[in-house]
């Protein structure tokens, strides 16, 4: 059984280790469910989703264990490059009430071992993609994971209130990996789809930032909630959702063989016509105070995940249906 | 010094994680053949 250890004392704060409280010194090995919960799972299985739909919208198809080949590169490069996140935050993670039960902050893990299950994950992912798939769908998740890892963690997140509009570009990158392992190039379609989840992106993580601003606030991380202020913050939420709704549409005016058909394009009309309905609730409301319980921002959340679910799988369905 | 129960949690956790690993070894193995195969046809 998985047991509940409080965090190992450290001078350093790095290198901790996993240790029950009547043996010190003594570390308990890593259970493979922390090492699994720092993947991020529920996050991975968007990425997926993503992946997989742009494999499946692409207009060539490859052999089946090809695909599933790709699809587990892709789910292992985010899953490292989301264990490499945990690992470089996991100071902060821990001042953070949604991430300080994390496997790290909460000791149950140490980031030695955190480290190496991370490189061991985004190496295997590239160079199994490159030696089955291709070194052009390689190349594109190698970069995915220094975005996420590096240039969204580590240098834009401490740093700018617009760490999530540029970082947004790591999440971006899965249908397009998806469509060049099935394709091996990148042609205007792919690139649509990753400007899609680009410009989703802000709106999504933002309606997040609104209502745990205060965490973010505590741990000094510079979200556009604790820089710019709610109003700003609610401004912007509505432009992105404004953006989005023509971008969303795109690929059903796309010229040549590659657009989508009507069912996307109505299904995409009518999901970011949602979207940009609860983003103007978002953004003409005003916080009532410490026990408003911001209930509109929870739901422009949960809808984000949702829509962007539902506008991959009508893209995918709309392959299958010719109307 | 470690406890017979710390020590009993521990062999838990390292038997339930090497089996994973063993899992995901053949696993791995398994994936490798079918690549090949789908690289040949």
């Amino acid at each position: 059984m998985k047991q509940a250890l409080p965090p190992a004392p450290s001078a350093s704060g790095r290198g901790d280790c996993r240790q029950p409280p009547s043996a010190p010194g003594v570390p308990l090995p890593a259970d493979w469910r922390d090492l699994f919960a720092l993947t991020k799972p529920r996050v991975m299985s968007l990425v997926i989703f993503t992946g997989l739909c742009g494999l499946i919208a692409a207009p060539e198809r490859i052999h089946p264990v090809l695909a599933f080949t790709a699809i587990l590169c892709i789910a292992m490069g985010a899953g490292g490059a989301a264990a490499l996140n945990q690992w470089w935050e996991a100071d902060l993670d821990a001042g953070m009430k949604r991430t300080a039960g994390r496997p790290l902050p909460q000791g149950r893990l140490d980031r030695t071992t955190a480290r190496d299950f991370a490189g061991l994950l985004c190496a295997g992912s590239v160079f199994l993609m490159g030696f089955a798939i291709g070194w052009l769908a390689a190349a594109i998740l190698a970069v995915s994971i220094v975005y996420y890892a590096v240039v969204y963690t580590i240098w834009l997140k401490p740093r700018t209130p617009q760490n999530i509009v540029i970082g947004g570009g790591a999440g971006a990158f899965p249908p397009l990996i998806g469509w060049v392992a099935a394709t091996g190039h990148v042609t205007l379609m792919p690139v649509v789809l990753f400007a899609i989840i680009f410009f989703w992106t802000p709106p999504h993580f933002w309606a997040l930032a609104l209502f745990v601003k205060s965490d973010y606030a505590k741990v000094g991380i510079p979200m556009m909630p604790v820089v710019a202020g709610e109003k700003s913050t609610r401004r912007q939420i509505l432009a992105y959702a404004v953006l989005l709704l023509p971008l969303s549409v795109l690929p059903w005016w796309l010229p040549g063989k590659e657009h989508a058909g009507a069912v996307y394009g109505i299904a995409a009309l009518v999901l970011s016509s949602l979207f940009l309905a609860m983003a103007i609730r978002v953004a003409v409301r005003e916080r009532t105070g410490p026990e408003d319980r911001m209930k509109p921002e929870k739901q422009l959340f949960a809808y984000s995940v949702i829509y962007l679910f539902a506008l991959f799988a009508a893209l995918v369905v709309d392959r299958f249906i010719v109307i | 010094m470690e406890s017979p129960r710390d020590s009993r949690t521990a062999e838990q956790i390292r038997k339930s994680r090497n089996r994973v690993l063993a899992l995901s070894l053949a696993a791995f193995v398994v994936l490798v053949f079918f690549i090949s195969i789908a690289k040949m046809s």
